[in-house]
């Protein structure tokens, strides 16, 4: 009965596969690979801004194009048209050479595109057949058998596995990614849009999303692959179409890719996104300085714990000192406790055992205010959600851990008149971009939201600063500028901890980097030459 | 104090527990349905009015009670309609709406009443009971629970079906999907808009029903305010039932269990004040919030609009 089942549904799929297969070999040999989609002249307009000005692209079979831009580029409306979320304000989307107003979602997925969105979208609370099921007519029982057939036949020739029967909330987020995959594959995708897909994941991950994306070319699929990493685009792509401010500036067909080496590309977009750089900007020499080893450390942990909770792994046994002057870097895969580790200094998670000691006086019982009075501040990776008070205007943000105090507050009263005045020297001070004083700092890009964190946290007083993955989710320009601002702290002689799962960021900019994994310190590498693989040994699990 | 503790009292004791308990279970399954999907559904007390009101009127004229469970169901889905239009479609904060739909139909319906029934108060005759043979005629148990009314035994089977929707059917995965995360419904091809509205649709027709079995059944009149915080106990219900019809059955039978002890211990006349006797199922729910509220899971997106490409 069920081998019955498994043939039938096979018979079914089949006769698709084979078509696409025959129409491909047809288009290839007569024509030259033909446009599955393609937008003309393609506008969207959201109130002040344009989003996408007048985009050409042209989508082709057995490629994997790239789409690269940074924040605000207006990646994600470009997918939001062939996703059938947006509508093109003007300009047309052509599907297989004919114009076709792609409406909806589900009329995407019938024209055989399908899209894994930047923001997981699984039911955490389902498992992954239940996912992949969903969205079949309501009136029909879920057609279990039939799936996990389809999933057998996809998953081999694909060479991932996939636990069926598993919640979605109980898989990491590369087996989620890969479980999105596998839905566009289930349901017939020829066009496969993977937007930001490698933000969430591990260096190995992002290789094998790589490989996957090969082998699914080679099946004749398209791929559009959004990102912002110049890396990821040389080493995956076979054509780079450039954004920049909503408008295409330029691309690379495969002819020119070919012909240019991983360096020679890298700097090609560069050109084309920032007009006269050449070099690969994220690459910024680190200037030596020294650390006077024999200063007196202003931060020292000694076998710091924390016990896990439900949905977050515990801390043991971290140790470590940093010196004035010093940035300390916490490496590892996103997950493995960085986020209890800052938070357990920082005051805000209970520790359940060790000592936290800052210029020598221990805090580990003081609470998160005393703390921060004594020096110790704490940048969130979480801006918006613990960082900052969306509806209240840039001004207050500024003072958000004052707030009561002299001489921003008297007997309880806001003291407008002083808050604006210093507000607006931090804003000049930290080049905040913002329309006014007044404007809810939600409304101001990342970047901006950051430069607010950094003015607040690095106000008078401080000593000792942890920033946790201080330039996720920022763009180019906003990053470098992060960047230095942390190390200036450095400069001024302040403690500095800096926690990212950026492995690059880390080398250019800390003099020694620990690796936590599983919520421990599993080595401290000092950053001379060899740090790249000393430290990639210990992430992936070898000793240094 | 022996007719306390006598088999008629006792069994007349469940049997009220049973007929106040199949209002609330319906109330409780609708809104779970609504909660489900993702739609905080606090006009159901409204909604429960409607088909209190709409099913007296429809079995007074027309004599057939089933006719009247019809209308009342009808009733309970107009007012959804309403709340599904603006609350679903439209987006408004659904709270504000679920309170507005309460106090509007309270009002509607008690000035309904008073104008075509105040001065009469007609009453229905009593129900018939579908009596299962053989069952019935267990002491205690069987007058309590197997003499009732054939709608009694299609509400508790209603349970069961309800349970079979959300493990086995596209529907119930649809359900859960634009309760937990709408937007990777609407990426599969599904109307999240759509779902929502047949979930608040289908919560207006049990509540519906639930009022009117109340009217018709329970009580055999319709007085304004009938439904006393029916469906806010359905909502309670709902909640602490974690997802799961059969949950919402237990927790209706407990509640009616205590709405039933009123009566009885009313009618048994023990020397307690009736205010006191009539705040015992509603100390039932706060010893059940105290005890099990720790417990409740709410869907994630429960409460939020849903609008496509809002992050």
């Amino acid at each position: 009965m069920a081998a019955g089942g498994v043939i039938r549904s096979s018979l079914r799929t089949i006769p698709i596969f084979l078509y696409w297969a025959f129409m491909s070999s047809l288009s290839s040999s007569s024509v030259a690979a033909r446009d599955i989609v393609a937008l003309e002249g393609a506008t969207k307009r959201f109130p002040g801004i344009v989003a996408n000005d007048s985009v050409d692209l042209s989508i082709r079979q057995g490629e994997v194009h790239v789409l690269l831009g940074e924040n605000g580029a207006g990646k994600s409306t470009l997918i939001g048209m062939l996703s059938g979320l947006l509508q093109p304000d003007e300009g047309r989307i052509l599907v297989d050479g004919k114009p076709t107003p792609i409406t909806s979602p589900r009329h995407a997925l019938a024209l055989g595109i399908g899209t894994v969105f930047q923001h997981m979208m699984l039911v955490p609370t389902l498992t992954v057949a239940e996912n992949l099921l969903l969205g079949g007519p309501w009136w029909q029982r879920p057609r279990t058998e039939e799936l996990a057939a389809r999933v057998a036949e996809i998953t081999s020739t694909l060479g991932i596995t996939v636990k069926l029967h598993a919640k979605v909330s109980e898989l990491s987020l590369g087996e989620q990614q890969q479980v999105e995959i596998l839905r566009a594959m289930v349901r017939n995708s020829r066009l496969l849009i993977l937007d930001e897909s490698t933000s969430m994941l591990t260096p190995k991950g992002i290789d094998e999303l790589g490989a996957l994306m090969r082998r699914l070319v080679e099946q004749g699929l398209a791929i559009v692959f959004i990102t912002h990493k110049l890396k990821e685009a040389a080493a995956f792509g076979d054509r780079i179409s450039v954004l920049k401010l909503g408008r295409k500036v330029g691309e690379i067909p495969p002819e020119r890719f070919r012909a240019l080496g991983e360096q020679a590309i890298i700097s090609e977009i560069v050109e084309l996104m920032f007009g006269k750089q050449k070099d690969d900007p994220e690459a910024v020499e680190r200037p030596i300085r020294t650390v006077r080893a024999e200063a007196a450390p202003l931060l020292q942990v000694a076998d710091l714990a924390v016990a896990p909770t439900d949905n977050a792994p515990g801390l043991s046994s971290i140790s470590f000192d940093i010196r004035p002057g010093e940035i300390l870097g916490i490496a590892g895969i996103d997950g493995n406790g960085q986020k209890q580790l800052a938070e357990a200094l920082a005051g805000q998670r209970a520790a359940t055992g060790g000592s936290v000691q800052l210029e020598g006086v221990a805090i580990e019982a003081l609470s998160v205010g005393e703390r921060r009075r004594r020096g110790l501040r704490y940048l969130t990776d979480d801006r918006l959600g613990e960082g900052t008070v969306g509806t209240f205007p840039v001004s207050i943000n500024f003072f958000l851990k004052q707030v009561g105090a002299a001489p921003f507050w008297r007997k309880g009263v806001e003291q407008r008149a002083e808050i604006e005045k210093r507000a607006a020297q931090l804003v000049r001070e930290y080049d905040v971009r913002t329309p006014s004083l007044k404007t809810p700092v939600a409304r101001l890009s990342g970047g901006n939201i950051q430069k607010v964190l950094l003015a607040r946290e690095l106000a008078e007083g401080a000593k000792v600063v942890i920033f946790n993955k201080p330039t996720y989710g920022l763009d180019l320009a906003n990053t470098l500028a992060s960047r230095q601002r942390i190390r200036d702290t450095a400069a001024r002689g302040l403690a500095v901890l800096l926690i990212s799962t950026d492995l690059e960021e880390l080398l250019s900019m800390c003099d020694r980097i620990a690796v936590i994994a599983n919520g421990a310190l599993v080595g401290t590498v000092k950053n001379a030459d060899d740090a790249r693989t000393k430290v990639g040994r210990l992430m992936i699990g070898l000793a240094a | 104090m022996t007719g306390l503790f006598s088999e008629v009292f006792l069994s007349a004791l469940l049997f009220g527990a049973v007929t106040a308990a199949i209002p609330l279970l319906l109330a409780g399954l609708g809104e779970q349905m609504s909660e489900k999907a993702g739609v905080l559904n606090i006009g159901i007390e409204g909604m429960m009015l409607a088909g209190a009101y709409l099913g007296f009127v429809g079995a007074f004229y027309s004599g057939s009670l089933w006719l009247g469970f019809l209308a009342g169901a009808a009733g309970g889905v107009a007012v959804a309609l309403i709340m599904a239009l603006l609350c679903v479609r439209i987006g408004l904060n659904q709270i504000v709406i679920g309170i507005a739909l309460t106090l509007g139909l309270e009002g509607l319906t008690a000035l309904l009443h008073h104008f075509q029934f105040s001065r009469s108060y007609p009453r229905l005759p009593a129900a018939d009971a579908t009596v299962i043979p053989l069952l019935s005629d267990i002491p205690v148990i069987g007058p309590a629970f197997f003499k009732h009314h054939l709608i009694v035994y299609l509400a508790i089977a209603l349970v069961f079906g309800m349970g079979y929707l959300y493990r086995r059917t596209q529907l119930g995965l649809n359900l859960q999907a634009a309760g937990d995360k709408p937007a990777a419904l609407d990426v599969a091809g599904i109307d999240v808009i759509r779902t929502r509205t047949i979930a608040v649709l289908t919560t207006g027709a049990l509540a519906g029903l639930g009022g009117a079995y109340l009217a018709n059944v329970g009580a055999g009149l319709f007085i304004p305010f009938i439904t006393n915080g029916a469906g806010f106990l359905g909502i309670v219900l709902a909640m602490l039932a974690r997802g799961r019809p059969v949950w919402v059955l237990f927790g209706a039978l407990l509640f009616g269990v205590c709405l039933s002890l009123t009566t009885a211990m009313q009618v048994a006349g023990i020397n307690i004040p009736t205010d006191v006797i009539q705040m015992l199922p509603f100390l039932a729910v706060m010893i059940m919030l105290v005890l099990f509220g720790r417990r409740a899971s709410l869907p994630a997106a429960l409460g939020i609009p849903y609008e496509r490409g809002a992050r």
